[in-house]
């Protein structure tokens, strides 16, 4: 990868923080953003301008053109079988919020059960914690092996007649591991089982496959892989897009309707795309697609990987670092920094760095479950992207080295 | 701003975190307390506090916190232990003005000074206040009876 070039690509890295040049490491959080996307938001604003299926003039078939255009561009990418199983939407959080109220609603029954696991983010599980209060269902979790890995092996454990739906992340946001997702799904599946994807921490790293995996269900953040804030995609399985009901009703999802309540919705997709969608977002989604795949999937994961295996050598040099997730295959590196074999708060470690105009994230991640798992209160987690170099690594590994519990509470003075 | 030096103020942070004050819970049940969980950060603390008619007779604390809201909150502790319920609002009161960069008087807020600087980073204002909050909390209910 030239990462030299990549790095030109985007403006945003010519900024400082704290006086000093950035280096970004919460890639996990959310993505930079690279011109190319930038331009497509911004010609959205200055040329094309009309809402998408709605006018007849030009403007208007053009937005059409671009927007369509990008669902299918994103069922290529995430080789869906067609693209009328694309439903754009916010992110993440709200394909998944969207899945369990329209399951929760339509397809399950009282004692049914959800199977997730304690390292889910909140978006994943609170949906379906919600929907249980609601719809009598019960949310049960996969133990996790000591790692804090999903295994096969444990979720054969897990499973059970009354489990109908399986929730889980492709990719872990706070350990960065990768769950069997095709071996579950065919399991899941022999069971009778619905399996949904979150591919928030997945789809920007590694090649994604819906069809291959077979999953039913699958959502991803445009944000996380250089895109947009405000769009992400919900794929699902044409046959249950066209069986099911959507959440929300309102304009251009309907084909007909009248005082009498007769309703007439569109076809899959757009019956679930009502009102008018972040049409900017969605042609910057397009241009992060194609950004992405300019680069390549493969050697986005592998610089991330190497990246990760660098500074893992370099700070085990230090011995004041502890890892959580060493075997994690990912650019994310969850980690906390001893002081005199004390631990330092994550977040104090984290202010130290911001001193540094190094970005990390400290906390729980929104994976609060997890806390149980790792026994700490919170950690640290640096997240590498492309645009990352060895360079930062070193600047990051020498400000790690400077991290004493004195010097941490130093910032303040 | 006090001219103290730096290194005596981070001391101060350092010792209330490395050996939190009133750093334990009380099973009694004349303690009140409120458990104060942040949304920007993993402090999760539980404050109490006893009143003895107007006067503030015990302050605890214990959670799970950083050093900026284990130190703040230890400090807090022992400013207004033995205070009356006024005397404390007038310290709490001062101690938000100092957060909030306006004046404020040095000597009611004694080591809490160490945290005038604490607004450099912006998302540790939550961690400086957390504690403080719960007190004056506390405060407010137990006058509105
Ligand atoms: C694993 C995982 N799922 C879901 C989300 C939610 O994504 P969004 O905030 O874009 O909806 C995130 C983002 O932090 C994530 O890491």
């Amino acid at each position: 990868m030239k990462i030299a070039e990549c790095r030109k690509d985007f403006p945003i890295l010519q900024r400082t923080m704290n006086h000093r040049p950035l280096v970004y490491l919460d890639n996990g959080a959310t993505t930079l953003k690279p011109q190319p996307v930038i331009d497509a938001v911004m010609n959205y604003y200055t040329y094309l301008g009309a809402n998408a299926h709605r006018g007849d003039y030009e403007m208007s078939a053009q937005v059409d053109a671009a927007y369509e255009g990008t669902r299918k561009k994103t069922a290529a990418f995430l080789n869906a079988h067609c693209p009328e199983e694309i439903i754009f939407n916010s992110g993440s959080s709200e394909g998944l919020n969207q899945v369990a109220l329209m399951l929760s609603g339509q397809r399950l029954q009282a004692g049914d059960v959800i199977l997730s696991d304690e390292s889910e983010h909140a978006s994943s599980v609170l949906p379906w914690i919600h929907a249980s209060q609601i719809h009598q269902t019960k949310v049960e979790y996969i133990p996790l092996d000591e790692e804090g890995k999903i295994t096969v092996e444990n979720f054969k454990k897990a499973l059970h007649d009354k489990v109908k739906v399986v929730c889980l992340a492709q990719v872990s946001n706070v350990l960065g591991f990768e769950a069997p997702v095709k071996e579950i799904t065919k399991i899941a599946h022999e069971h009778g089982a619905l399996v949904v994807v979150d591919g928030a921490q997945s789809t920007p790293h590694i090649p994604i496959d819906v069809q291959d995996l077979d999953v039913d269900f699958f959502v991803f953040s445009a944000h996380k892989m250089c895109g947009p804030t405000g769009v992400g995609v919900l794929y699902g399985k044409k046959e249950l897009l066209d069986a099911l009901d959507p959440v929300y009703y309102g304009g251009e999802s309907n084909a007909r309707f009248d005082r009498c309540g007769t309703l007439i919705l569109k076809e899959t997709p757009l019956k679930y795309e009502s009102g008018t969608q972040p049409i900017e977002g969605v042609l910057g989604l397009g241009a992060a697609i194609d950004y992405i795949q300019s680069i390549g999937k493969d050697a986005i994961h592998a610089h991330e990987w190497e990246l990760k295996q660098y500074f893992l050598e370099k700070a085990k040099a230090l011995k004041t670092i502890h890892f959580y997730n060493e075997k994690a295959q990912s650019g994310i590196c969850t980690f906390n920094v001893f002081d005199k074999g004390q631990m330092i708060p994550a977040q104090d470690v984290a202010s130290f760095l911001n001193t540094k105009g190094i970005a990390v994230r400290s906390g729980t991640h929104c994976a609060k479950m997890l806390v149980d798992v790792l026994q700490v209160p919170g950690t640290c987690r640096a997240s590498f992207y492309i645009y990352n170099t060895k360079e930062e690594v070193d600047q990051l590994v020498a400000a790690l080295q400077e991290a004493t519990l004195e010097n941490c509470i130093g910032i303040f003075f | 701003m006090s001219e103290i030096d730096p290194n005596l103020l981070r001391d101060i942070i350092m010792d209330h975190y490395q050996y939190p004050r009133n750093h334990q819970l009380s099973e009694e049940p004349s303690y009140q307390s409120k458990h104060m969980a942040s949304e920007s950060c993993i402090d999760d603390i539980t404050v109490q506090v006893k009143f003895d008619q107007d006067r503030i007779e015990d302050v605890r604390f214990d959670g799970q916190a950083c050093t900026i809201s284990t130190a703040s909150t230890s400090i807090m502790s022992e400013l207004v232990k033995g205070k009356t319920k006024e005397e404390a609002n007038e310290i709490i009161r001062n101690y938000f003005s100092m957060i909030d960069q306006k004046e404020y008087d040095e000597d009611l807020l004694e080591e809490a000074i160490a945290f005038q600087n604490v607004g450099k980073q912006a998302n540790r204002i939550n961690c400086a206040t957390i504690g403080w909050k719960a007190l004056r909390d506390m405060i407010k209910e137990s006058e509105g009876k």
